[in-house]
């Protein structure tokens, strides 16, 4: 295989097409970038449905009051490895798979700039969620004192069976596989373009992409740092947060933040730079204020550097501290409000059709705005105390990420699918999969903001009683959502076995090839694409800044 | 690709590397920078080892006013000991000098290094709360089975603001015995 490998590297050049290599070993050793964004996809698919399964143990727990399936140390480890699963699983793998897949294509490159690497980030992966997911079966269980692993409970014995090292371990790995997934988008854009295409010409969504690199490399190395003093504290006699040792729990609490604020702009930003690629192919229009899009990218990612306090206003911050982060937080509204507007004002007046890929995208822009209100909510310092660890914040956060990231994944799959396959999606069942998500994910996360604001904690398995109705709407609404991504699933099978026949054309959506280049390829997609870059790129996404 | 795009590849790849190096070594020196951003006046920091052994100094005591101190004692859960407050509540008036003895045993049939950490709650009052002396300043050693009377001598300065009438003072014993130690 190698030796295949190498004879591509050195004839790229001269447009003689090799296929896959066949058999299994083909999706171990491969350096596709295609077959690589497949795995990733696909893997990100299957730790969806783990972290969904998850999710189901945690509302049929809380679908009324008292202890009814599970004790409470195991549904501790649920929503730990839950939030775990779902973040580094699921969701961030999704977005490497499209970069992967897309951003050689709408850049004009042959593949990524560092084929094996790319390789070794994914296995890495797999190598890392297979070890988070081993602590499960774990004398004492999985990590159950929350996915932020905050000391001292985090340390405690009855809070880590065996599972501590093993999970630090895993987030070493899953950063490391991150990070040479950044740095191997980075080096694509930056060298791999084609001649033609500058910088301010490039897909918003290549532009997310390169600024979420740049977050992860800067964060990604952060988060390492902190569970690795986590592991120091605990076997080898550090007092890194050990306050008998003159250490301090909530010096953890800042570090961590510095990495999780940019984390969660890690999850959206590329959800963004989908978002911003779908809406103007169906709204029939350039993406309006392509330049403020990516100036307001940039800045959200500046701003998540220096906000990190406002997820830790309870722990007895200095006034100063209060102010200053209540502040900074409330301006992120601002390059964000920027966004939404653009796509309100790209779909305003265009010849909009709704296709399943602009129906998600467009409950995106609606649900995602809302998430953003709540955010502003808890921005404000004083309020917070009375939001903060409550399901408020499990309701906001999951509208950030469940109808905003989830979603614009879903949208991007029904998107790029046909262009990817050859095949055609089912238009009719992809409409049923949004309505009924669309419905059932207002009406599980919907209730949860009135439970927070009646005080229900977050992260317990029993309850009082007054909580339990909107316990139990959330629950339905949950067990619908769930498995209605069943219907995903199968559209996803479905359509690479063939879809729907129908043929499809290299556009695919209708001028299509005026917003990005991947459209004016064939379809189904050669195994190898750009081996010569092209020579015109089209620029209809930026006519409205030039 | 040809080999002046790889070797560009290659060499972006390496700068990247060290980035991400650095970052992870700047995760560390913000455990340095924590400790002195928390010296900064401007942040009033209200962290119980700022409580300092201060000289004692003769105040107006104010008799009008009583305030009520509470004494916790807990044991971190790895601390084999006995410890407790001779007594668990003590009227006070501002500015004048109070001993109260707590008491520690030791449980083990080793020598046990332990420390205990204060805590205050209301935080803010901690300003005011000045300490003449204190178990809590060091660490204590313990011979086995040893019983230890420790005394801790204070007082409350009579600028302390009107609205507190009680303080919660706690103290949390933790066996450092196999804990580094910074002092």
């Amino acid at each position: 295989m190698s030796a295949v490998v190498d004879e591509h590297d050195h004839h790229a050049d001269d447009h003689h097409d090799h296929g896959p290599a066949k058999g299994l070993l083909r999706w171990i050793t491969t350096t596709n970038h295609k077959d690589i964004g497949t795995l990733y996809l696909l893997f990100a698919l299957a730790m969806f449905f783990v972290g969904g399964a998850m999710a189901m143990v945690i509302r049929a727990e809380l679908f009324e009051p008292g202890l009814q399936f599970v004790d409470p140390a195991f549904f501790n480890s649920m929503t730990t490895m839950h939030a775990l699963v779902m973040v580094f699983g699921a969701v961030m793998p999704a977005f490497v798979g499209l970069a992967n897949w897309q951003i050689p294509l709408m850049i004009g490159a042959a593949d990524m700039a560092l084929p094996r690497m790319n390789n070794m980030s994914f296995w890495m992966l797999v190598a890392g969620v297979l070890l988070l997911a081993s602590t499960l079966f774990m004398e004492g269980g999985a990590p159950n004192g929350g996915w932020t692993l905050y000391p001292p409970l985090v340390l405690q014995p009855i809070t880590v069976g065996k599972a501590l090292p093993f999970a630090i371990f895993s987030v070493h790995l899953l950063g490391i596989s991150s990070i040479m997934g950044a740095i191997n988008i980075i080096a694509t854009i930056f060298n791999m373009r084609a001649p033609s295409m500058k910088l301010m010409d490039m897909p918003l969504f290549v532009w997310t992409w390169l600024i979420t690199a740049f977050l992860l490399i800067a964060v990604m190395p952060v988060f390492a740092g902190a569970v690795t003093m986590l592991l120091t504290d605990k076997f080898f006699h550090t007092s890194f947060f050990n306050a008998a040792g003159g250490g301090d729990p909530v010096l953890y609490e800042h570090i961590f933040w510095f990495f999780g604020h940019p984390e969660v702009y890690i999850m959206i930003l590329p959800t963004f730079g989908v978002a911003s690629t779908i809406i103007p192919v169906f709204a029939r229009k350039p993406l309006f204020g392509y330049a403020s899009m990516v100036w307001a990218t940039g800045s959200i990612a500046f701003l998540s550097f220096i906000v990190w306090a406002h997820h830790m206003f309870t722990v007895g911050l200095p006034l100063a501290g209060e102010l200053y982060f209540m502040y900074a937080t409330m301006v992120i509204a601002v390059p964000t409000g920027v966004k939404v507007f653009n796509w309100t004002a790209t779909m305003w007046k265009g010849a909009m059709t709704f296709e399943t890929p602009m129906l998600f995208s467009i409950a995106f822009v609606v649900l995602f705005t809302m998430g953003g209100f709540t955010g502003l909510m808890m921005s404000i310092a004083p309020s917070d105390f009375q939001y903060h660890d409550t399901y408020f914040i499990v309701a906001h956060f999951h509208y950030t990420l469940v109808p905003a990231s989830v979603f614009i994944l879903m949208a991007a799959g029904y998107f790029w699918l046909p262009k990817w396959t050859g095949h055609m999606y089912n238009e009719k069942i992809g409409q049923l999969h949004f309505w009924i998500s669309v419905v059932s994910v207002n009406v599980l996360f919907f209730p949860q903001h009135f439970l927070g604001l009646a005080g229900m904690p977050r992260r317990i398995p029993d309850y009082a009683v007054q909580f339990a109705d909107w316990n139990m709407i959330s629950s339905v609404g949950g067990f619908i959502f769930g498995i209605s991504q069943l219907l995903f699933l199968y559209i996803v099978i479905d359509t690479i076995r063939g879809g729907t026949g129908e043929k499809v054309s290299d556009e695919v959506w209708e001028d299509a090839a005026k917003h990005s280049l991947e459209w004016t390829l064939p379809t189904p997609l050669p195994y190898h694409t750009w081996t010569t870059p092209p020579s015109v790129v089209p620029t209809e996404h930026v006519l409205d800044s030039h | 690709m040809n080999d002046a795009v790889g070797k560009k590849n290659l060499k972006l790849a390496r700068t990247l590397v060290l980035v991400a190096v650095a970052m992870f070594g700047f995760g560390y020196a913000l455990v340095p920078l924590y400790d002195v951003l928390c010296e900064w006046k401007w942040i009033e920091r209200d962290r119980p080892d700022d409580i300092k052994k201060v000289p004692e100094v003769a105040y107006k005591v104010d008799m009008d006013r009583e305030i009520s101190v509470e004494f916790m004692t807990i044991l971190n859960e790895s601390t084999s000991m006995e410890f407790h407050a001779e007594k668990k509540q003590l009227k006070v008036h501002p500015g004048q000098y109070y001993t109260v003895n707590f008491y520690a045993e030791n449980k083990t049939d080793k020598e046990m290094q332990a420390r205990a950490i204060a805590s205050f709650s209301p935080a803010v009052i901690s300003s005011y709360f000045e300490k003449i002396e204190c178990f809590c300043f060091s660490e204590q050693t313990f011979k086995p089975r040893e019983t230890k009377t420790l005394p801790m001598r204070f007082v409350i300065n009579p600028e302390i603001p009107e609205q507190y009438k009680t303080i919660t003072l706690s103290y949390t014993f933790f066996d450092n015995t196999e804990k580094s130690v910074k002092k």
